[in-house]
């Protein structure tokens, strides 16, 4: 089988409020044989605050990037649902609208750059099923992860819109959390929030909308009996991790669910150690979890 | 070809007093069936009390909207064998976030309320100078054609986040309805309806960009698209005492001062830097994030080609004030 190699686009939050997430990637990729070759001159995608500010700066900073990438020939992976469909949105936009890549390649010449669209975006949890392999990281688990119940938690931009996120040709996407879970021995908890917004683009604009959802979509997965929640978005990680405590006052009870992202559920499979997995740097403790796992293998 | 199709279907009649309830119901429907036809063929041959909404059964009058498999969609636009090709159960319940009246019907009275309190009308200036007709130049009205096409289902309503927790919200439908005039080259009444949009509780910038509405439209609309366009126009216009302009002038400056967020900066900046409450309020959870190792480093060093994130910066808004200003000079013309 070829090498794995990407062109590594880690997000502001992971080098930012979110480091476990950049930290364990980067212990996963390397333990699986991803080669990860970070994008270090990558500006931010904008989140979709940019877009609704200047629609053509959000278009050309985007453009700047994939045109890096295409210098390097190497697919973008993303490890954050925010980055990969705010660039997925405007990959969509360059592609189908020839004057906004006209305007977007007249920003970013000067700079010798130019969108050619030959790149691609891709997410950690969408090349683990579709270029790693679940029957491979199957093959790899040394620690299951059993009697585990974890609640997958989305993010809204790697399940919508369907239409620019290539469903049609990869169905599946809408399952790969539950997907993994199960390979790694875990049991995922089905509920109805875990496709949800958990609210994190307006806290600033109406914290008590924002945080009432982030508090119901954990309740009902504590209700449900997860043990913990996994999500591939560092952004919703943050409402429901470091904001869990105050989303709990809004929904009036209270709230004990530990948010792992994606690769540290990996990692902990993986036989990897918690500290490598940056398990110590949640707001929400994940002992718990650990315990768990341990007590399992054990 | 027939198809044979299982429904499972939700069933509630307040007036009873008895508690919603699921009824599976079998029948057969020719290949190009679509849930709305299996409903119909059960009520006529079925089940007289089986409740629905419908009329035109083409996807134009915008009557049949209901949740199929868990997700609204016009039943006259949903197709079995698209959705349930080996005769699969297709669960079919009544839209979200409006209250029932009965089985798959659901007043709608809120929705027109809201539709109603943006002043869905055109507001010109005074009689059209022909004296006959207000004219729009072609590609001023361009833009307009996909949110035009809204055929008040209430589908984009049905499946709101927001909604699901506050049902002040304005929401999809009445904001992309808000849009629609908002951006008529032929309004006179811009300024004032974003500025209602701007200060309202409810208004512009409570949407999440969560994509909901825009996944399950039946025509196209993007709503959520439209509610981000209000916010770009409020923007352009000058507007600035929200938080939501706050915030996205304080993500811009980070980007552009250093190539990516200043999450720390973001987190100060993006309310009033007066507001004692609001800066309190920021406190308990830098403090939560501090203990857990999560602060970001406080010294935010820019990626070392920054120089050509802010060329891009200056190209761009250049490009984008052109743009304001076109848009501008063909209202005034």
């Amino acid at each position: 089988m070829d090498a794995l190699r990407y062109a590594w686009f880690p997000g502001c939050v992971s080098r930012g409020a979110c480091r476990e997430l950049y930290k364990s990637t980067r212990a996963v990729a390397e333990r699986l044989g991803i080669e990860l070759v970070e994008m270090k001159e990558g500006a931010c995608t904008g989140a979709g605050v940019l877009s609704e500010r200047n629609p053509e700066l959000a278009q050309a900073l985007n453009a700047r990037t994939f045109a890096m990438a295409e210098q390097w020939d190497l697919p973008i992976l993303t490890i954050c649902s925010t980055c990969q469909g705010v660039m997925s949105g405007i990959k969509h936009i360059l592609d189908t609208d020839a004057t906004a890549r006209e305007q977007a390649n007249q920003a970013i010449a000067a700079d010798g750059y130019t969108y050619r669209g030959t790149s691609r975006v891709t997410h950690l949890m969408w090349i683990i099923v579709e270029e790693y392999g679940l029957e491979r990281l199957r093959e790899q688990v040394v620690r299951p992860l059993a009697g585990l119940r974890v609640g997958p938690f989305y993010g809204c931009y790697i399940l919508r819109p369907r239409e620019v996120l290539a469903f049609d040709e990869h169905p599946g996407r809408g399952t790969y959390l539950e997907q993994i879970i199960e390979v790694l021995g875990a049991d995922p908890v089905d509920y109805y929030g875990k496709s949800k917004c958990c609210g994190f683009p307006i806290l600033t604009m109406n914290k008590a909308n924002s945080l009432t959802m982030a508090g119901t979509h954990l309740a009902e997965a504590q209700d449900k009996g997860a043990d913990c929640m996994v999500t591939p978005c560092p952004l919703c990680h943050l409402n429901l991790d470091a904001q869990q405590p105050d989303a709990a006052k809004y929904v009036n009870r209270s709230l004990d669910l530990p948010i792992l992202h994606l690769p540290q559920l990996i990692g902990l499979a993986l036989g990897m150690e918690p500290g490598e997995l940056g398990l110590g740097q949640h707001v929400v403790k994940t002992n718990a979890v650990v315990s768990k796992v341990f007590a399992a293998a054990a | 070809m027939a198809i044979e199709a299982r429904l499972r279907v939700r069933r509630y009649d307040p007036e009873s007093g008895g508690e919603p309830y699921y009824q599976e119901y079998e029948t057969s429907v020719p290949e190009w069936g679509t849930v709305l036809d299996a409903l119909i063929q059960i009520r006529e041959e079925q089940d007289g009390t089986l409740t629905l909404r419908c009329s035109c059964r083409s996807a134009i009058c915008g009557s049949c909207a209901m949740k199929v498999n868990g997700e609204s969609a016009l039943a006259c636009k949903t197709k079995l064998v698209d959705i349930a090709p080996d005769g699969e159960t297709v669960t079919v319940e009544p839209m979200g976030n409006q209250p029932v009246v009965r089985d798959l019907v659901v007043d709608m009275q809120p929705f027109w309320d809201k539709v109603q309190a943006v002043q869905p009308y055109l507001q010109p200036a005074g009689p059209p100078e022909s004296g006959r007709e207000y004219l729009a130049p072609n590609d001023a009205m361009q833009h307009l054609s996909g949110v035009m096409n809204c055929i008040m289902c209430g589908a984009c309503v049905s499946e709101c986040t927001v909604l699901e927790v506050d049902d002040k919200f304005l929401g999809p439908a009445a904001l992309a309805k808000a849009y629609r005039f908002a951006a008529d080259p032929r309004d006179d009444k811009t300024q004032e309806r974003l500025v209602d949009l701007f200060d309202m509780d409810g208004g512009m910038w409570d949407c999440t960009h969560c994509f909901e509405c825009v996944q399950v439209c039946p025509k196209g609309v993007e709503p959520m698209e439209r509610i981000v366009k209000l916010r770009e126009m409020a923007m352009d216009a000058g507007l600035q005492d929200h938080n939501g302009v706050r915030h996205s002038k304080a993500f811009s400056d980070s980007v552009e001062h250093s190539g990516w967020l200043d999450e720390s900066q973001l987190a100060v900046k993006s309310f009033k830097l007066t507001s004692v409450k609001d800066q309190l309020g920021n406190m308990p959870v830098a403090l939560r994030m501090l203990m857990a190792g999560k602060m970001p480093n406080p010294i935010h060093r820019p990626i070392s080609s920054v120089r050509e994130v802010r060329r891009v910066f200056d190209e761009t808004e250049r490009q984008h004030q052109q743009q304001v200003n076109e848009s501008t000079s063909q209202k005034e013309a």
